[in-house]
């Protein structure tokens, strides 16, 4: 445990990270996310994160070392694309009883579980992930994965994020963590060359990163490894060669890629593959790096004559959708993806940006966020459900854009809405990603049910039907009532007498 | 008499079960203006939630207390406290489940006692919601045992006890008589404990029969209100629809009680053993069999004879297994589901003449195991299934069998929980006359879609004479 305390100490204390940057020493050590309010909490655990960043790795056994919840409720949910094994789709976990834990038999069963999976599926390493019961009851993981590693040999891996402590966040740099102690540079590739990349952080839902490897494949570089995107084992394993690197989801694993550079000198820089200009940049950005590193200059004219191609090309095929478009309010309400450049990009072809969440972003994109969007009010950290639903209820916005856990606010406000999260069937990274986005968007908006949906029954009582109708009703009830009221008080008068 | 094989992998692969707290959880559900907690890790709920809303496409109200490092090594009481609080606040539920999970229970703490003391401390703050906790440990058991533990407890912490004054049936037939043209006053009320695995559909449909026959059901739970798919028109925290507190706390006075699935013994027998309510339990409601005693059920405790409805549904049903069992006879059927759901679904396939070829399900616990119409059965996961499925016409499971289904070329019924890859999994039938004629046309269907021509070939398996040579 005091090992996982430095490496959590180590991650706040992240140098390279920009909000750090602006903290003093004790803030710093603090964390970033607060600590989660109980009853009022959304959102994944330190395992959840460590998962989501390790498990795309495709020819790995992923084996969670836990109760059943933790896999038995989780497993096979994200849009993440392999072009080749399919191990990763399979699930493993030790679904400890209530035995295996008050026995003390869980760190048998977990080598057991190694072995079994050793012989069934011969995998070029096993992930084992710690998880709160298996780290609350003290099992040695550490240990039992060394032992099993000479004893199989074969690689395996202990991934020490368990749930309890902290968030999503946390848990992808843990996972950056573990890849840099047990993972990289153990594998001395025999091809390495000049204009070999890494890209950290791309996670290639829906196979989205095969819209931006052809580009790359055309200007003669080489993707070392693809961390963790459809990676597989040897390619992290020998990630270490690579010249140069792009950081894509910048919050999630931003150590891995500062770390990398301390150790093996791989410069790196942050970047989206979301949004034209974006992808134009992280390409000139990547071929500069090389540059920086070796590779000869000419890859630099021949990276903006591609640039300029294929922006040409995708900028011509979204003017198609300007008049479709134009003036439609978009919200974007996720993390998941750089909010600039998407904001950037679809305020080009003339939609509105009515607001954009920015808890995930850099200061260097928020920077960037206000100033194409001018009204700072635009920017939000997170919003609550019931504001969210009133924002689009009240048609503040024609479309949103977010990930699963508020489409059906969107829906239930009767909104069109698109996923931009990871359980998203679409690719949207790189020049045509961008496009297939702003179609998707077109779609959703243009989608004949919103009419359907958002029309009363014409037999039900509209409100401002009954309005209507029951005005001129209480016109004569009010009528009728005063003299009734006036004949009452002859009567009263009457009586008195 | 069938074989039950306990597990003997040290791996799960491909998990079959869905978690007792997340079981929990959906009966919580059924109840209006309840809000499940899971008292544990927030990646306990943020997983269970990604999964519901994945399964229902629906807003769903689920929190957490978020134990932290702090709370896990030192106790999580004032996490609870704090969530309780927090959510009356925010939400002002009538009814706040808590399903303790894995990393509560290893702790094991005294939360029946944390809870009172809350309340008390509380008091003023808490007035109007009822606080249920369901011990629900991931470590144990599936959705089915959750389920059951959250009614049971419900009944426990809700339903007033004793004897409820309601007339014998003496009286009533007495009365019947006496009086022969006046309606009763009050219409007789029958608490239905339906099991985890009846859909929405499904419980809108037995409330219909149930009415047929001029009784008043009261379900619990009842997600046909709470996750039917209707728009509210403002933003609702809580769940909205589903059974009313208040009806909890008058179950007692029910003429009678009927749960289905054999994991409801357990709550109706509670609520006999607290009010008096005698019960029954129909371990099935699918097949016609099953429902004819259901009806005749109802026709006794009403007195009504079966509605015309009844029995044209009744004759449908009996169309559709003359019509289906062309299909189903001789048919290798292989099941994946908890044991209600699987006693459920092999009977209806040997009810048509198919062959039960492998039954693999979430726990032994479950009495029900024992008459499920099968060799054997394996406690296992869908890594166990895909072994054992190999040879089957049909594969029947939830939908993370879609892989067990590619891999082996086998089509996928889709049934149970989660099925996150289908749409209107909720609005499925599945019960009584007309679910179970539902059932036969989707199924039959499926082995239609599959047919495959006659081939040379495919007759070559037929000239193989077993006693040849």
């Amino acid at each position: 445990m005091s090992s996982l305390a430095a490496k959590i100490q180590d991650a706040f204390d992240e140098p390279a990270c920009e909000k750090n940057r602006r903290k003093d020493v004790s803030t710093r050590k603090k964390g970033c996310s607060k600590p989660p309010t109980p009853g009022a909490a959304a959102g994944g655990c330190a395992f959840d994160g460590a998962k989501v960043v390790l498990q795309p790795i495709t020819d790995v056994a992923h084996l969670v070392h836990a109760p059943l919840a933790c896999e038995g409720n989780s497993w096979d949910n994200r849009g993440t694309a392999s072009s080749g094994p399919m191990l990763w789709r399979t699930s493993f976990t030790t679904d400890l009883t209530e035995l295996d834990i008050m026995m003390g038999q869980s760190e048998r069963r977990l080598f057991h579980a190694l072995r079994q999976i050793k012989e069934a599926y011969a995998p070029p390493a096993i992930f084992v992930y710690a998880t709160c019961v298996t780290a609350l009851i003290g099992d040695d993981i550490q240990a039992v994965c060394k032992r099993a590693a000479e004893k199989f040999g074969l690689p395996v891996v202990p991934i020490n994020a368990p749930g309890f402590v902290g968030s999503k966040n946390l848990g992808n740099k843990l996972a950056g963590e573990a890849l840099l102690d047990h993972v990289i540079g153990t594998v001395e590739p025999d091809d390495a060359g000049p204009y070999d990349i890494n890209i950290l952080g791309e996670f290639n839902l829906s196979g989205e990163f095969w819209l931006v490897k052809p580009l790359l494949d055309r200007l003669g570089i080489r993707v070392r490894a693809c961390i963790p995107g459809d990676a597989r084992y040897r390619d992290v394993a020998s990630s270490h060669r690579a010249r140069a690197a792009m950081l894509v989801c910048s919050t999630a694993l931003i150590n891995l890629a500062r770390k990398m550079e301390e150790r093996w000198q791989i410069p790196f820089f942050e970047g989206s593959f979301y949004g034209i200009t974006a992808t134009s940049e992280a390409l000139r950005r990547i071929a500069e790096l090389l540059v920086k590193k070796g590779a000869n200059t000419e890859i630099l004219d021949r990276t903006d004559k591609l640039i300029a191609e294929e922006e040409a090309i995708a900028w011509k095929r979204l003017e198609a959708y300007r008049p479709r478009l134009k003036g439609k309010r978009v919200l974007i309400n996720s993390g998941g993806v750089k909010s600039w450049s998407l904001v950037h990009a679809l305020m080009e072809i003339g939609m509105e940006v009515v607001g954009t969440s920015v808890k995930k972003s850099t200061v260097e994109d928020k920077e960037r966020i206000k100033q194409v969007l001018k009204e700072e009010h635009h920017m939000f950290e997170s919003i609550a459900p019931r504001e969210l639903y009133a924002m689009l209820s009240e048609h503040k916005a024609d479309i949103m854009l977010s990930g699963g856990r508020t489409q059906f606010i969107a829906l239930k406000a009767k909104t069109p809405w698109l996923d931009i999260n990871q359980e998203r069937h679409h690719p949207y990274a790189g020049y045509d990603g961008m496009v297939e986005l702003v179609r998707q968007i077109d779609l959703a908006i243009h989608n004949p049910v919103w009419s359907d949906v958002r029309e009363p029954a014409p037999w039900e009582d509209d409100p401002a039907v009954e309005e209507q109708l029951s005005s001129p009703h209480t016109h004569t009830e009010t009528v009728s009532v005063a003299p009734l009221k006036t004949r009452r008080l002859d009567a009263g008068d009457f009586a008195e007498c | 008499m069938v074989h039950i094989h306990p597990q003997t992998k040290s791996a799960a692969v491909n998990p079959l079960k869905s978690s007792q707290p997340l079981g929990a959880a959906l009966a919580f559900l059924g109840v209006d203006g309840a809000i499940p907690l899971f008292h544990g890790s927030q990646g306990c709920t943020s997983f269970a939630l990604v999964l519901c809303v994945r399964h229902f496409k629906e807003t769903v109200p689920l929190q957490t207390t978020a134990m932290d490092e702090l709370a896990t090594v030192m106790g999580g009481e004032g996490h609870l406290e704090e969530a309780i609080l927090n959510l009356k606040k925010r939400a002002n539920p009538k009814l706040i489940g808590i399903c303790t999970t894995a990393l509560a229970e290893t702790r094991s703490e005294d939360f029946e006692r944390q809870i009172a003391n809350i309340k008390m401390m509380r008091a003023e703050e808490l007035a109007g919601t009822e606080i249920v906790l369901a011990n629900t440990p991931d470590f144990d058991g599936a959705l089915e045992e959750g389920w059951a533990k959250a009614v049971t407890a419900m009944i426990q912490r809700i339903t007033r006890r004793g004897q409820q004054a309601r007339p014998s049936r003496k009286a009533t037939i007495i009365e019947r008589i006496t009086k022969p043209g006046e309606q009763p006053h009050k219409r007789k009320k029958v608490a239905i404990l339906p099991g985890w695995h009846l859909t929405v559909a499904d419980i809108e449909h037995l409330r219909e029969m149930v009415e047929s026959f001029g009784l008043k059901p009261v379900i619990l739970p009842d997600v046909s209100g709470s996750l039917d798919g209707t728009v509210p028109d403002r933003w609702m925290p809580t769940t909205y629809g589903g059974t009313s507190v208040e009806d909890i706390h008058e179950l007692g006075t029910a003429v009678q009680c009927v749960g289905v699935g054999e994991h409801m013994r357990r709550p109706a027998e509670l609520l006999q053993k607290l009010t008096g309510v005698p019960y029954a339990v129909f371990q099935s409601l699918t097949g016609l069999k099953n429902v004819d005693r259901f009806v005749s059920l109802l026709s006794e405790i009403s007195g009504v004879v079966a509605p015309p409805k009844i029995h044209r549904c009744r004759a449908q049903l009996q169309d559709a297994l003359l019509d289906g069992h062309f299909h189903f006879a001789g048919k290798k059927i292989a099941i994946a589901a908890e044991p209600d759901q699987l006693y459920q679904l092999a009977t209806f396939f040997i009810g048509l003449g198919a062959e039960i070829i492998s039954a693999v399900t979430t726990t032994g616990a479950s009495k029900i195991l024992e008459k499920v119409p099968a060799e054997s059965i394996q406690i296992g996961d869908l890594g166990d299934f895909e072994d054992l499925a190999s040879d089957a016409d049909l594969v029947v499971t939830h939908s993370h069998g879609r892989q067990v289904a590619e891999r082996l070329g086998i089509p996928l019924l889709r049934v149970g929980f989660p099925v996150f890859d289908r749409l209107g999994s909720q609005h499925k039938l599945t019960v009584l006359y007309q679910g179970t004629r539902d059932l036969i046309f989707e199924a039959a269907n499926v082995f239609q879609a599959n047919q495959r021509m006659p081939s040379p070939e495919i007759l070559d398996g037929l000239r193989k004479r077993r006693n040849a040579g």
